[in-house]
């Protein structure tokens, strides 16, 4: 805001944000972090700013203009580690944060593992990986596009009664590292959104339901209308849901819920998981703990990923590799510390992993019930009940039953259940609908035996 | 409370060099014919953390935010706009774009400010937690709970705690020309230790806080109540059996599982919701929705709990309110906003989570009141069920109505008495429906020990939960044995 004289209408929302005030303060951090006797230090900075427009029954609700600010100081003595943050980058406030990460680590205890990533590790090459696509939209342009999704959605049955509305999101935001080996990594991502969420009657109840695309270029986004059909299609079908009996059945994870399956194998093979031995996959690389069919790779280079990234959290190189071939397990997701811990090498995971990816197969949604012939098809997932110690896994669920290959009917009120270790075995098959949206991306999955409980 | 005033304009205006006529003059930008209200809020917020693993505090953070998050709204419209910079030109700027939700018109003219001393109370301590302890005896309390925890079990193989403390005040100045300030305590404490054994490991967690000082902890002795809890916790699983999957009894412990109501019938009675009549509840005022047994009230007034505040995120006094009483549903939660556009009055209940977000109807302490069993008398009338004494976390679709909430230490009941325990399970049901099938009340409500965190539309607020021991006729039980 500071940006513009005029503001909305000629707000950039990938617009200007000036890169020198990070680099100055990170410089000033580092310098005064080694004033203060610091062997080792680390600073990010970050800048955002962006603009968001939400509609409900075709009038605007809310205007959100967003801009936000961050500098987060991590400073070591002799393996001694203590870290600080503000929003403020005047010289003074980041004096301050670096003087009460110094004197916290002057109270903490020294852990040999703790400190910056080997200077070797840290990366030198910074390809362009097409994350930066600022354009200017004005309220106006976004409100007209929230009030076209959120029309689609309402037009695709009389029973949709009611919305929750349609927004249309543009954010931008730069990022740089810094640390006293001299590594500076500065990473620029633009971000478009648009989201809906309606409401279906009928005498049974309601129901309701949403669909959203996102993408680092506007151009790359699902158009307004499809977004919001496709928000109207899926809160359409779940209405006049019944219940199941309980029992065992396969279980069809659709795509945009398979990949939380895949986020819990990166929980359960993180560094920090396994050091503290709370991990159901502990000593598990070189096992098989997929069925030979499954290859799971990391993808940092992948232009226009929302999880690409050419260093991690740390400045360490990120590399293209394999997770999981021919169903072993090749490795762990490390930071430099979890690494020392374990008498390994980092992985260039300090923050998690970078556009994981499960290869898909050759059949499509439809075709995968068609596999299934008799079961589940899950499409939407509630609550927390992971234990990543033993893999047990118990969560509410909803979706469709399906019998000789073809929905049934939809229901709800259900929970599945099973062992996260049993569940990765018993995958078989994975559909080609692959869900690019977010970092974890995965076609549907289909686990041959779970419990059911319901009726 | 005007010291709660003069400390929040001494901490936020002051060293940004704005007055009371700056802040007129903002509002006065804001107040154009067409905008209902608008306010400014200002907040800054002194965050520490400290950790220990392996028997050593290895890490420690310490965080300053602040800024101002400046709102109008008009009809259903806002606009909302926030800086963490406090510049006047920059607020100006943002107070601009705020209302640009209503045709531009001319400004309203300044106002003169009130200060809000009619609602100043004191429901818990102004003094700042991170300075009412020694850094060093901050530690010294982290690594006695280890010790503890070390002792209680030889099974015990990791031990990792964590105490945390907030410090905030917030400033709101309302277009009304109200102005009301409040100054908030946060503290917690947890603990979550391995337990192995052979092959077989599990881990239990167990912690506390509220709106006071580090030294309620060691006052209370905390250190040893959790960590033994947190011990027995993981002690329990390792014996555990695979649950039962399917419809059954279930007997709830108090405390803690008070997350039920919070899920199946808290969130659904949320003024926004029941406005846009996209909740379960919408128009059921008046209706039976539970036994007559059940009371359930959301109650931000309780001193010193994790879900308290003297005024709400708009200035508003929080209060006591009645959700259901004897079974028949009361009311609803309301914002402003809300409350404005259902012509009923504000509850208390607009809560943010920073003044980079928008306020919105969230709950505070949400509780049922006690009944006439005794709990022993709930457990024994049970032929075969379920008693689930304690829970992670839960969610609920308000509109279908449909909640699960997570149990984390279970065992089965059978001919009345408490046998074996079971594996973590959720548990699923409706809430439109789900208290209607409680056929006893405890006679012992218990609030939680303070570890809520609720989250709502990307927003995360303390929250308390409560309730005395429940027997439910019925609820899905997610275990794995058929």
């Amino acid at each position: 805001m500071t940006k513009t004289k005029t503001p909305i209408e000629t707000e950039l929302q990938g617009g200007p944000i000036d890169e020198q005030p990070l680099y100055d303060a990170i410089d000033i951090a580092l310098h005064e972090a080694k004033q203060l006797g610091a062997d080792q230090a680390e600073a990010n900075a970050s800048a955002g700013q962006g603009l968001g427009v939400s509609v409900r029954l075709g009038e605007m609700e809310t205007i959100e203009h967003t801009r936000d600010r961050g500098l987060v100081v991590s400073v070591y003595f002799d393996g001694k580690n203590g870290a600080a943050s503000t929003s403020d980058y005047s010289k003074n406030a980041v004096l301050e944060a670096v003087r009460s990460a110094c004197s916290i680590a002057s109270l903490t205890e020294s852990d040999p593992a703790n400190g910056l990533p080997d200077e070797h590790r840290l990366a030198t090459e910074f390809p362009d990986l097409d994350s930066w696509h600022p354009i200017s939209m004005s309220v106006t342009e976004m409100t007209e596009e929230a009030v076209r999704c959120e029309d689609a959605a309402r037009a695709v049955d009389s029973k949709i009664v009611n919305s929750e509305g349609a927004s249309v999101s543009s954010d931008c935001g730069i990022d740089l590292l810094g640390n006293s080996f001299g590594f500076r990594g500065l990473t620029r991502r633009t971000r478009y959104s648009t989201s809906c969420a309606v409401i279906g009657q009928t005498e049974s109840g309601m129901q309701r339901d949403y669909w959203y695309h996102a993408t680092r270029n506007k151009q790359d986004l699902q158009s307004a209308e499809q977004i919001g059909k496709c928000a109207g299609e899926r809160t359409v079908r779940r209405l006049d849901a019944r219940r199941l009996a309980t029992g065992k059945y396969p279980v069809l994870f659709e795509a945009p819920v398979a990949s939380g399956l895949l986020s819990h194998l990166i929980q359960a093979i993180s560094g920090g998981a396994l050091y503290r031995k709370s991990s159901f996959l502990l000593d598990h690389a070189g096992k098989q703990i997929f069925p030979e069919f499954v290859r799971i790779h990391e993808r940092p280079f992948m232009r226009r990923g929302m999880g690409s990234s050419a260093f991690d959290n740390e400045g360490v190189a990120t590399v293209e590799r394999d997770i999981v071939t021919d169903g072993v397990l090749q490795g762990y997701v490390l930071s430099s510390y979890s690494s020392r811990r374990l008498g390994l090498e980092t992985t260039g995971n300090a923050g998690g992993v970078h556009n994981l990816t499960i290869e898909s197969g050759s059949n499509n949604l439809d075709q995968l019930l068609g596999v299934m012939r008799t079961g589940l098809l899950v499409t939407e997932l509630a609550g927390f009940g992971i234990n990543m110690v033993t893999g047990d896994y118990s969560r509410g669920a909803s979706g469709f039953w399906v019998e000789n290959g073809e929905i049934q009917f939809p229901v709800e009120e259900l929970t599945i259940a099973g062992n996260l270790a049993d569940m990765f075995r018993n995958i078989s098959a994975v559909g080609s609908d692959i869900d690019l949206r977010g970092n974890y991306q995965s076609g549907s999955i289909l686990i041959s035996e779970m419990t059911i409980a319901g009726e | 409370m005007s010291s709660a005033l003069e400390t929040a304009q001494r901490q936020l205006l002051d060293p940004a060099d704005l007055d009371q006529k700056n802040l007129s003059s903002l509002l006065g930008s804001l107040n154009s014919r067409q905008i209902d209200y608008g306010d400014l809020y200002f907040q800054y917020t002194s965050h520490e953390s400290w950790s220990l693993e392996d028997g050593k505090v290895k890490s420690g953070s310490r965080n300053i935010d602040q800024g101002v998050g400046i709102r109008a709204v008009s009809g259903e419209k806002t606009g909302f706009a926030y800086s963490d910079d406090l510049n006047l030109s920059v607020l100006s700027q943002a107070a601009n774009s705020a209302r640009e939700v209503a045709s531009l018109g001319q400004d309203g003219g300044a106002r003169i400010l009130t200060q809000n001393t009619a609602k100043s109370r004191a429901l818990y301590t102004d003094a700042n937690p991170i300075q009412s302890l020694k850094d060093l005896d901050k530690i010294a309390l982290l690594k006695e709970i280890e010790t503890i925890a070390r002792a209680e079990d030889p099974r015990v193989t990791q031990v990792m705690a964590s105490l945390s403390g907030v410090h905030q005040t917030v400033l709101i100045v309302r277009n009304d020309g109200e102005m009301s300030a409040d100054i908030r305590p946060l503290v917690r404490l947890n603990v979550t230790v391995i337990v192995e054994q052979g092959k077989r490991r599990e881990q239990g967690s167990y912690g506390g806080g509220g709106r006071f000082d580090y030294q309620y902890f060691i006052d209370q002795k905390c250190a040893e109540e959790y960590a033994r809890e947190a011990v027995k916790q993981a002690l329990v699983n390792l014996e555990a059996v695979d649950a039962p999957a399917g419809t059954m009894t279930v007997v709830l412990g108090s405390g803690w599982p008070g997350i039920l109501l919070h899920e199946a019938i808290g969130h659904g009675l949320e003024g926004d919701f029941n406005r846009k009549g996209s909740s379960a509840f919408s128009g059921m005022v008046g209706e039976r929705v539970a036994d007559s047994q059940c009371t359930v009230v959301d109650d931000g007034t309780l001193a010193d709990r994790r879900g308290s505040l003297n005024v709400d995120d708009e200035g508003e006094r929080t209060q006591n309110t009645v959700l259901i009483e004897n079974g028949i549903l009361k009311g609803y939660m309301q914002d402003r906003l809300n409350a404005r556009l259902m012509n009923v009055p504000t509850t208390g209940n607009g809560r943010r989570e920073s003044y980079a977000h928008l306020p919105m109807p969230r709950m505070t302490n949400t509780y049922m009141l006690a009944g006439k069993y005794d709990p022993g008398e709930i457990i024994a009338s049970v032929p075969n069920g379920l008693y689930a004494a304690n829970f992670g976390g839960g969610q609920v679709d308000i509109t279908s109505g449909k909640f699960v909430f997570s149990a984390s230490e279970a065992y089965i009941i059978k001919d009345g008495k408490i046998k074996e325990p079971v594996k973590g399970a959720t548990l699923i049901g409706h809430g439109p429906d789900v208290l209607k099938r409680v056929s006893m009340v405890g006679n012992d409500l218990e609030l939680d020990s303070g570890v809520g965190t609720c989250g709502k539309e990307g927003q995360s607020v303390p929250v308390g939960v409560g309730q005395p021991t429940l027997r439910i006729d019925g609820i899905t039980v997610g275990g794995v044995s058929v």
